[in-house]
Parts: C-alpha cells; structure tokens; sequence
C-alpha cells in the first residue's frame, strides 16, 4: 500500500508538522484545498506548529481563517433568525451536523464551512414549519414538479429552501435518511433526546451519542465523496472530543442498534481509527465487530473507503479510485430506494437529462 | 534568472515535462503543457518573469486537451487547476487566453489573503490609483495607455489589497485587450509586446499586451492608495473629472470586489482603509492623450497633498 497521504498524516498526527520538507508542504496545501479543510489545518497548525508553518503557506492560512471567522458570524445570526421564524409557531430550532457543531461549541466546529444550514422538526409538524420559514422570507427554490413530489413522498426533507434577500439555504428535514431507506432510524427518538443549549435558549443540538450517530449515517450513506475526508474528520473530532464522556462508548453501540445503524456507526469506528487514529477503546472495537459485513464484503469496503475518503487531489488516485467512486455512488442509491423506485427514479433522470429539464 | 534565460526549445520541453516555475507578483505559478501555442506566447509574454525551482507553488495550473473522441473532430482545451478543470473547454485556439483567464480564476478563487477588487491599478510616486469598471468601459485600454506613459503597472484585472494595512500589492501580468482597443493600442504603443489576436472568444478577439519590464522588476514594492477612479470611454466625449463622494464611491468599489462579504469585517477595514486615503473621481473620456494628462495632473497635485 501507498504512504498515506500527506494530509492524513497531519490529521493523525499534528506534531508531524515540524518535519515536512517544501515539497511536502506544497502538497498539503493542494490536499487540503481539494479536501475543503484549509481552515481545519491552519488551526492545527497554529496550535501544534506555529513556527514550522512554511512562510509560503502561512498567507492561504491566513486567508481561510478570515474566511472561516466571516462564515462563523453568518452562520451565528442565520441561527438567530431560523430560531424566531420556527419560535412564532413554537417550535424549537433543532439543528444538524455543521450548524450543530457550531453552536454547541464541538471540536468539529473547528475551521468548518457548510453551504446549508440543516435542522429537524417533527414530522407531524413539517408543514407548519415550511410555513413559518416561508413566512419569514425563505422560499422553495426552482424545482420541476417531479423533484418536488419526489421530494415530498420518499425523501427525508423538503425541498431546500432559500432566503429571499440573503440568498443562505436551510435543509429542512423530518428524518436522517430517506423514508425508501432500509434503515429507519426513528427521528422521534431523536428529537426525544435532543439537548438544549443553555446560551442559546430555543436552540437544540442530537445528544452526544446521537450526534456521531448522524454524522456516520450521513457519511457511509452519501453518494458523493468528494468532501469524504472531511466528514471522517468530523467524525474523528466528535468521537475524541466526547470519548471521556461518562459511559459514551457502550451508549454508542446500543443507542446505534436503537436507530437501526449498526453499520454505519461500525464503518465511522473503523475508517476513522485505520484512517485518522481515532483513539476508539479496543473494547468497543471488538464489540462493534458484530456489526461487520462478512468478510468478503469487509475487504470490498475496505478497498473502496479506504480510496473514496482520501483526499480527491490527483496525487492521492490509485489505479481504482474513480471505480470505487463510481460503486459507493452506486451503493449510496441502493440504500436509499428499493430497486424498483430506484430504477424508476433513474430513468426519469434519464429522460430529463436526454430531453432537457421541463 | 529569468524565463528569457531558458533558450525556446528548452522552455517548450520543460513546459511539456515537469512545468516551468515563475514569480508574478506575490504568487508562485507553476505551468505545464504540451500545446505549442500556449508555449510560444508563454514564451514571448513571460520572459522577464523570474524563474523558480519548484517544489513550492500558489497554483498549480494545465492547459491540456480534454479526453476522448472529440479530439479529433473539433479540437479543444481545458483548463486544469490542479487536477480539476473548473470550467468548460474551449476551442484550442483559445488556449492562451484561457491560461489568463485562468490563473486569475486562480488567484480570485484562492487567495482569500487579500481583498480583492476587479479592478486596474497604476502608480506613480508611491501612490496608486485604482480603475474599477465594468467590461466595456474602457479600463484595460487606459491601462495600458498609462503604463507605457510613465505609470508602473500593478495590475490590469485584479486589484490586491492587503488586510492589515490596506496597501496595494503588486500583480504585473500581461494587460487584456479586446475588439477595437487592441488596434488602439498598438497604434498608441507601438514598441510594446502583443500576443497574436484570437478571434470569437466570448470577449469578442482578445490579445494580451506584455507588462512593461520595470513594472515586473517591482513586483515587490507595493503602493499607497491615492485615487479611485471610474473610467468611461464615449466616443466624442469632452474629458470630464467629476469628484465622486467617498461613501458613494466605497459602495462602487464593494460592488467590484470578488471576496468583500467572504472576509466580513476584515474586507471592510481593508476597503475603509483604500478609500480613506483615496481621492475619487468618475473620469469620462475619449481620447487617451487627454486621460492621461489628467492622470498626471493628480499625480502632481499629489505630491502637495
């Protein structure tokens, strides 16, 4: 197998910082840039090797940390304002993955940027929700009217919805994965344990444990891994910033069998301590080895993960690396719908891509 | 060493092998490809840019043919920024254009560490000043007017502020010229460097005009704000020099920017900080002897400011 990648190794291991050579650093920059975790690097820079920071790199840190900081303060009053439009109609803010991370004040959070902001509401009350956000300036953007139903009756979410004059999306959704979905995490369950933040008064975060969860779910069921490395990343600072949790690791297996997602919190355990060194108890590594694929299929995913979640900069290609791509694209789909739905939905994006949009 | 060190053939075949390193302004490119004519105006536009070793560089940037079967058929060329192509390829006879247009993508899109305004910039005495205009207005053809008439040229597209001191950072690459203004200027400057003209690019024809070779040996010594000024060509009009308002002209200015809400706060003080120490104009004209004499009329006040 190859060296693994130089930014993996600085994930793993910061203190590696201080014996890069220039060329290493040229390269950890593209890396990083491909990855979309410059502004992660340059804080683990800054606190594990202020004085090895190569002085050619040191501008572009600069750079996405002052992008970083700029994101942060939207994202803050983009809460706020998400906060009063579901608040008229009583309903708390209960926010998702980045967002989350942000306001609860998690390691994650740590130089994250995110497009969407994505929060969860009870089922039941979803409309009212559309409702209360549409009321305060946001609006469905242009979908044609198959996405909208397609939207509607099988997936998790409403169709994204965008602010009028800020022009920032909010992800609307009832459930972590597609109601077509064979697994079927129950969103009440989560929303039952979600937790308040005392300096946020109506704002929610998933509880510990329910966070991971989420952040696995959402990573070993996506279809396009471009941003593959950074989730894992995400995963790894989650799992270390609440390893010391009081009984964390046994809740973590139980309450992923509760929302019927042994596997993907099995394949978050693994990749994340193959790849980045997550510091995952040996004790719940062995109990999460249940939740495995048979062997065959271990070595499958190993071989596809382990190429998909590095970074997608032409120095980290291996010979099968669009393949794998192309095959966890492939599998992403076939968890979200039964075969039937799937072949229906494929070949009426088909149509469309041959015909034009309608 | 600078790129005119490397004889024509060992430029085409580093170029092909492993990519040519070179400094323009701040920023380190490095170049590869195999297309000829990308090489010979490389070559003929870059050669007083300094040569590098690598390994290290800002952008990494191909121009390359896109796979397959149309190849043949209609040639074509991407553009590659390490290993990505962020745009559609285009016509192979706009390779060069597209390497311009390129790595001004690059630097828009990358270099976060600057606030950046399209816009032209010029200096004389310490002291710049800063053309922002839409396409059409006349911008680049002033530019390369002024920098052939005593002005040093810091940058024709891309206006580079620095964040903590709002001092205007030095860019010299070739200045873009369309349509009527190329024979304008080649009749105006007629000892400058032009690349050849392409036609029926979605500019219209382009050539790129070369920075003039004391502008690229100051790459390095950045210039104090001293003037905001919107240039409008009109055909037949009488030169005018109008004083714009300082907060009419900061929202202009913010309106030209390429990353001002990306920085927030720090893009703020940074444009506070040009405008401050800027006197701002809208400049109508339509005869470039008469522009530039007014450029140098506030040149010379500025002294006395």
């Amino acid at each position: 197998m190859k060296a693994a990648p130089v930014l993996v190794r600085v994930l793993r291991d910061p203190e590696c910082l201080r014996h890069l050579s220039p060329a290493e650093w040229d390269l950890l920059l593209r890396q990083a840039r491909a990855a979309q975790l410059i502004a992660r690097l340059a804080l683990l820079a800054q606190r594990h090797a202020p004085d090895a920071i190569a002085p050619q790199v040191a501008p572009h840190f600069e750079g996405a940390l002052l992008v970083a900081q700029r994101h942060r303060e939207a994202v803050e009053w983009e809460i706020t304002q998400i906060r009063q439009a579901l608040g008229s109609v009583g309903l708390p803010l209960i926010l998702l993955k980045g967002a989350a991370y942000l306001a609860a004040g998690v390691p994650a959070a740590s130089g994250r940027s995110f497009a969407d902001i994505d929060i969860l509401v009870p089922r039941a009350r979803i409309n009212q929700a559309e409702a209360a956000l549409m009321m305060h300036g946001w609006a469905t953007s242009h979908h044609s009217a198959y996405d909208d139903r397609y939207y509607r009756a099988w997936m998790h979410e409403l169709p994204p919805m965008q602010h009028g004059r800020r022009m920032t999306v909010v992800d609307v959704h009832h459930a972590i994965l597609p109601i077509t979905a064979s697994s079927k995490p129950d969103s009440a369950r989560l929303i039952a344990a979600a937790r308040a933040l005392p300096e946020r008064p109506g704002v929610l975060v998933l509880a510990p444990v329910d966070m991971v969860i989420h952040s696995a779910c959402h990573l070993f069921h996506e279809e396009e891994l471009e941003k593959g490395l950074r989730d894992l990343s995400d995963l790894d600072l989650l799992l270390r910033g609440f390893a010391a949790l009081p009984g964390f690791w046994s809740e973590l297996l139980a309450r992923a069998r509760e929302l019927d997602l042994e596997r993907a919190v099995f394949y978050a355990l693994h990749f994340s301590s193959r790849l980045l060194g997550t510091p995952v108890p040996m004790a719940t590594l062995q109990a999460a080895q249940r939740f495995a694929p048979a062997p065959p299929l271990m070595r499958l995913m190993d071989a596809l993960y382990g190429r998909a979640l590095l970074p997608h900069h032409p120095s980290c290609y291996h010979g099968y690396s669009a393949l794998a791509g192309r095959m966890l694209f492939v599998r992403a789909h076939w968890l979200r719908m039964p075969p039937a739905l799937l072949a229906r939905h494929l070949v009426h994006k088909a149509v469309v891509a041959f015909k034009g949009e309608d | 060493m600078k790129i005119s060190a490397l004889p024509d053939a060992e430029l085409r075949q580093r170029l092909m092998a492993d990519g040519v390193y070179f400094r323009t302004g701040t920023f380190v490119a490095h170049l590869r490809t195999r297309l000829e004519q990308v090489a010979a105006s490389f070559g003929l536009l870059y050669s007083d840019y300094p040569l590098l070793e690598g390994p290290y560089a800002d952008f990494h940037v191909e121009l390359a043919p896109p796979r397959g079967l149309r190849r043949w058929l209609r040639p074509q060329v991407d553009f590659i920024a390490d290993g990505h192509a962020p745009f559609a390829a285009l016509p192979a006879g706009q390779a060069f254009p597209m390497f311009e247009w390129g790595l001004n993508w690059c630097v828009s899109s990358q270099a976060q560490h600057y606030l950046i305004i399209h816009a032209a910039v010029v200096e004389r005495n310490g002291h710049a000043a800063i053309l922002p205009a839409p396409p059409g207005s006349g911008k680049s053809t002033l530019c390369a007017a002024l920098i052939h008439h005593g002005w040093r040229l810091l940058s024709d597209e891309l206006t580079l502020i620095r964040i903590d001191d709002a001092a205007l950072v030095p860019l010299p690459r070739p200045v873009s010229l369309k349509n009527a203004s190329i024979d304008v200027i080649k009749r105006y400057v007629p000892h400058a460097t032009f690349s050849p003209s392409v036609t029926d690019t979605i500019k219209g024809t382009v050539a790129q005009m070369k920075a003039p070779s004391e502008s690229i040996e100051c790459a390095d010594q950045v210039a104090a704000p001293g003037w905001i000024i919107f240039p409008r060509y009109e055909a037949d009009a009488a030169l005018s020099l109008t004083p714009v308002p300082r907060s009419r002209a900061f929202m202009r200015v913010a309106d030209n920017a390429f990353n001002y809400t990306r920085l927030g706060a720090a893009g703020f003080e940074a444009l506070k900080g040009v405008v401050a120490h800027s006197d701002c104009y809208d400049l109508r004209y339509s005869v470039l002897d008469e522009a530039i004499a007014a450029f140098d009329r506030l040149a010379s006040q500025a002294g006395k400011r």
